[in-house]
């Protein structure tokens, strides 16, 4: 009889990274589909464009330091990387803007570094925060969701391509508007009902839009908790913090608020930040105590942003910073090994 | 044995070259590179000091204790910062209030104190002023390109404001190269910029010196098969 000569582990399946990678992929499927629904086909053009320029630049950066590049392409990650910035980028946002975003996450922020498995940053995040200080009008133009556009449809695919392109410039002004964690950011007289009734594309939480895409996230985020694809930990951490500070910072919904708990929850890239950015498993912390730890420092620095920051919405901010400080918190939480005892500190008597 | 004022040149230049290989003075460098013309102010005025301080070590090489030495080559760099911080109040004076702090700082940078330690106190004063020269060249070319480079990428035009240093005459000198629907790339003029560009630099440096080298040595004839030795256990095999 012949047996496998092999040494354990004897575990069996294909590349598990690709498998991963396609999961967290499938993942952001509700999240794409209520994205696509509100605001017309701009999203799904830059997810496109941007996994096209993802990929290309894989492909360029590994050929030139001579790696296998079909292995590479294959394990889905810079596809992941593409999709998750994309999704984060405002949708019909110029073509050269997914470009520089898209190709800055991946060749300064992955590949520079060593490829997968070497990034101390989040890659999608590092394409962002470069486009976001780098191209803050185009970054910060969100359209109209869709039913309060003024008097101008969600656009078609033709007119979107043109769009980002920048074929036309034929736009009504009240195409963008402001979202609501800028509108809160640059209110200064109005109370919070007064505000929300001037913008009834606020929805009843934390904007008509917004509130959608994140239920959609959080459903995509439980469908992977549920597939264990990773652990509670850091999203719990992030969700938990975030809440525990506005509410804690909560004052009332005067002129001066901060917003809502619940606000805060459902609003901004909260939730795509928090089961797909912080579930990140190479920039973020390892251990379960680190992954808590990591989880509510971005929400705590995002609250902080949000709150008294420059800038409307600070996940991606919250992360990088937090990136920075994932190697410290492991040294720190290193779980015991079973059978070890604590080390001893401080002198003893006698020695 | 000193070096050939061939060998300094180089070493100033490109082999040594305090930007980019010994990294010195990379506060100013990166501070002050975010527009040609700041970093060409900067360039001139570290290049002028460099050259009169390596002179003025190595006048006072001979009579200097070591164990003062330091002091007294920081007092001598302080004392001709302090004579360009002058002259560039009386003639460059919005430039100099562009440039700000750096120019005081330029009494810190480290090629300067290191070329006065490292070159300067060993040599004549011709080949330290030569020396310094060539130090400040190379640092000033880093300097500029990185300065240029920054510029170009972060709004589109090179050689904006060129008449804070040349007068009036540099009015016009002015190149939007990249056309004007160009937005800028805001981050390459932000501090991260700086270390991005200059990263590419070095890496871009070091390509070129690995070609020169391969290509050296694929110039070199083939050496000749080493006959097999007897194996030897202990030492090494040569």
């Amino acid at each position: 009889m012949a047996l496998p000569r092999i040494t354990s582990p004897h575990a069996t399946g294909r590349n598990r990274t690709q498998q991963v990678m396609q999961l967290v992929l499938l993942a952001t499927l509700p999240g794409v589909l209520v994205l696509t629904w509100l605001y017309g086909f701009g999203t799904l053009i830059n997810l496109c464009w941007a996994i096209a320029v993802a990929l290309g630049c894989e492909a360029a950066v590994l050929r030139l330091r001579q790696r296998p590049i079909g292995f590479f392409l294959r394990d889905y990650s810079a596809v992941l990387t593409a999709v998750l910035l994309a999704l984060a980028l405002p949708p019909y946002s110029p073509w050269w803007l997914t470009l520089t975003a898209t190709g800055f996450a991946i060749v300064f922020g992955k590949q520079l570094f060593g490829g997968l498995g070497q990034n101390p940053f989040n890659p999608a995040m590092l394409g962002y925060v470069v486009a976001l200080i780098s191209f803050p009008v185009e970054m910060t133009s969100w359209p109209a969701p869709r039913g309060f556009e003024a008097a101008n449809p969600t656009l078609g695919l033709l007119d979107g391509l043109q769009r980002i392109l920048g074929l036309t410039d034929n736009l009504p002004d009240a195409w963008t508007q402001a979202t609501a964690l800028d509108a809160l950011k640059v209110n200064k007289s109005l109370t919070i009902a007064e505000l929300w009734e001037s913008n009834p594309s606020f929805g009843s939480v934390g904007g008509y839009g917004s509130e959608a895409v994140n239920l959609a996230f959080l459903a995509g985020g439980l469908f992977l908790l549920y597939k264990r694809v990773f652990t509670w930990h850091a999203p719990a951490g992030m969700l938990a913090a975030l809440a525990l500070m506005s509410l804690l910072f909560w004052n009332g919904a005067g002129s001066d608020s901060n917003g809502s708990p619940l606000f805060h929850l459902l609003t901004g890239a909260t939730m795509l930040g928090a089961f797909f950015i912080v579930t990140d498993p190479v920039s973020g912390a390892t251990s379960v105590l680190g992954r808590l730890l990591f989880g509510a420092g971005v929400g705590v620095l995002a609250y902080v942003i949000r709150a008294w920051g420059g800038y409307p919405d600070g996940v991606a901010f919250a992360v990088l910073l937090m990136n920075l400080a994932a190697p410290t918190i492991d040294y720190y939480t290193r779980p015991r090994t079973y059978g070890h005892r604590k080390p001893e500190r401080g002198f003893k008597l006698g020695e | 044995m000193s070096q050939s004022y061939r060998e300094i040149a180089i070493n100033g230049l490109w082999k040594n070259n305090p930007g980019l290989v010994q990294l010195l003075g990379l506060c100013p460098l990166l501070g002050t590179s975010n527009s040609t013309v700041n970093a060409l102010g900067l360039a001139l005025a570290t290049m002028l000091v460099l050259v009169c301080s390596n002179a003025a070590v190595s006048l006072i090489r001979g009579v200097t204790q070591t164990a003062v030495r330091l002091p007294a080559f920081v007092m001598i760099i302080a004392a001709l910062t302090t004579c360009i911080e002058l002259l560039m109040q009386a003639f460059t004076y919005e430039l100099y209030q562009i440039l700000g702090i750096f120019i005081p700082l330029i009494t810190t940078n480290c090629v300067i104190l290191g070329r006065a330690d490292g070159f300067a106190a060993k040599n004549g004063i011709a080949r330290s002023a030569f020396d310094g020269l060539m130090m400040g060249i190379g640092f000033g070319l880093v300097l500029v390109v990185l300065g240029a480079a920054r510029e170009l990428l972060g709004t589109g035009v090179l050689f904006a404001n060129m008449q804070l240093l040349f007068g009036p005459l540099a009015e016009n000198w002015q190149l939007s190269l990249l056309g004007s629907d160009y937005k800028g790339f805001l981050l390459a003029i932000l501090p991260p910029g700086a270390f991005l560009v200059l990263g590419l630099m070095i890496a871009g440096k070091n390509i070129v010196d690995q070609r020169a080298e391969a290509r050296a040595k694929a110039r070199q004839p083939a050496p000749e098969p080493v006959p097999s030795r007897r194996v030897r256990v202990t030492g090494v095999v040569e």
